[in-house]
């Protein structure tokens, strides 16, 4: 579904994706895991568009996306949530949803939203507040969300886990893994690399812009490297 | 009694003025967050190119289209060319930016057209209609009507329209709007394109009343500015009022107290608010939590 070859991203002088190649097949949920500064949250923003690609090629069902802009890839099924929860701080929580289907303008645009209230209901209960004076937690279910209302065949989900409490943290893995059912196919980039490879199929671990690991995510649980390196264990 | 109706409809008139460049930064602000200042330039450019394509032979309805036409072909140049390649600058240079490219159009203008003063016939007569005991120039009905129709129409379009919600969400989180699939960049050539057109028709609406020149825009931009703030800048509602109170405010202090503190009121006013109530009447406080 989505194959990534050789991906070379850069700020300024810095290179700090050194030729990437990562591949998600229709239906899995693969995790990219990895220390901070790894590069994880670089390759999202590049497969997402709002990262310049300096070499290698990016295919999406077929087609390579590589230079196509980015608010043209939703329509292709690509959403991304990213990092840092970018929501819409000065509208109310619906009209963050709303903005979410923004390409869509049919009755199921009310479902999908109703969709989202029982996938997160504390969303329902603040539909009409103002989404900067959500909590943290709230903001990323907002994300993702938001995220789903593009109906996506492909999400990219960035950190969901990052700076929740312990039981939300749990929530929002319990999320990514019910997606499947949704034949969503997930590209997971966590920090947290436990709960990232017990929901995911197959598992990358990143090093300094490159992939140092790749494998079934039991398999690479189990591997004692990871199990020092990433898990503390 | 007769002479505060004569004040109150001259400072309805002035406020529409004020209200639809009001209008016009609340667009641009809207979108991107920038206050652009060479709005005023938008107001000079629609009178001063319909005086020229009226005197080139064009029917008055179809020079001001026209005026208004190309303005917006400028506002749109003026993003692509100034605004756009310096998307990753902070605000405050891309308003120095809008300071500049204000200074250079009436550089320009003034080359092209030169200095002198000019004047738009009105467009009904220039036979006052009583009112209230006062009278009103039929002029200044359409420059009211015009503010208006332009506020309905804003107002219709960022309350009612996706559209109007994306160009909201690109000045809320440009990331993030292109992630829901908007075009933020079209968002931003509509902005400045919109913008400049309600500059240049207020400039087409006003000039047969205070005569227009290349060196117009300047205080209509500031006036606009002081309006728009007072209001709360981002907020057509706000604008409207904020435009109607400012021309209200300095018509009765002309009348009552004396003309040469009229210009006077808008920096007072700007300046009062900024410490009462920075957020102006209408707008909302911005709430972040991290």
């Amino acid at each position: 579904m989505l194959s990534i070859e050789g991906l070379r991203s850069r700020y300024g002088r810095i290179e700090v994706l050194h030729g990437l190649d990562v591949t998600v097949n229709s239906g899995e949920i693969v995790t990219v895991v990895g220390a901070n500064g790894a590069g994880k949250t670089t390759l999202l923003k590049c497969i997402a568009g709002v990262q310049p690609v300096s070499a290698g090629q990016i295919t999406f069902r077929g087609e390579e996306i590589t230079l196509v802009p980015a608010f043209k890839r939703l329509s292709r099924g690509l959403a991304l949530s990213p990092e840092g929860r970018q929501i819409f701080t000065n509208l109310t929580v619906e009209e963050n949803l709303r903005l979410g289907a923004f390409l869509f303008a049919d009755e199921r645009v009310e479902r999908d939203m109703e969709d989202a209230f029982v996938m997160f209901p504390v969303l329902k209960q603040k539909r009409n507040l103002v989404a900067g004076g959500l909590s943290g937690g709230q903001q990323q279910m907002l994300a993702i969300a938001r995220a789903l209302m593009g109906r996506p065949t492909c999400l990219l989900l960035d950190e969901p886990s990052m700076g929740l409490a312990p039981i939300l943290v749990a929530q929002i893995f319990d999320v990514v893994k019910s997606l499947k059912s949704l034949h969503v196919t997930v590209l997971l980039v966590e920090q947290n690399a436990f709960g990232a490879l017990e929901v995911a199929d197959r598992g990358y671990v990143m090093e300094t812009g490159r992939i140092a690991m790749e494998g079934e995510a039991k398999a690479l649980i189990e591997d004692p490297r990871i199990r020092e390196t990433y898990l503390g264990i | 009694m007769a002479d505060f109706m004569q004040f109150a409809l001259s400072g309805v008139t002035v406020g529409a003025v004020y209200a639809l460049i009001a209008l016009g930064f609340t667009i641009i602000y809207n979108a991107s967050d920038v206050v652009n200042f060479a709005q005023g330039e938008f107001v000079m450019l629609g009178g001063m190119g319909t005086v020229f394509a009226h005197q080139a032979g064009l029917p008055l309805p179809l020079a001001a289209l026209l005026a208004i036409a190309l303005t917006a072909m400028i506002g749109i140049i003026f993003n692509r060319l100034a605004i756009e390649t310096a998307r990753n600058a902070p605000v405050v240079s891309l308003i120095i930016i809008t300071i500049g490219a204000s200074i250079f159009i009436q550089g320009v203008v003034q080359i092209v057209f030169g200095k002198q003063i000019y004047r738009l016939p009105s467009f009904s007569g220039d036979t006052p209609i009583p009112l209230f005991g006062a009278n009103i120039l039929p002029q200044s009905l359409w420059v009211i009507a015009g503010a208006i129709i332009v506020f309905i129409a804003l107002w219709l379009f960022f309350t009612r329209t996706m559209t109007g919600r994306a160009v909201l969400a690109t000045s809320n989180n440009r990331l993030a709007a292109q992630l829901v699939g908007i075009n933020t960049n079209f968002m931003m050539t509509l902005s400045f394109g919109v913008s400049a057109a309600i500059g240049a028709l207020a400039g087409v609406l006003v000039s047969p009343i205070t005569l227009t020149s290349y060196q117009v825009g300047v205080p209509l931009a500031l006036k606009g500015f002081a309006a728009a703030m007072l209001g709360g800048m981002g907020n057509p509602k706000g604008a409207l009022v904020g435009g109607i109170l400012l021309g209200l405010l300095e018509s009765f202090t002309a009348g009552y107290l004396s003309s040469h503190y009229k210009d006077a009121v808008a920096f007072i006013v700007i300046l009062v608010l900024l410490s009462v109530k920075p957020q102006g009447l209408f707008g909302t406080k911005t709430v972040n939590r991290v």
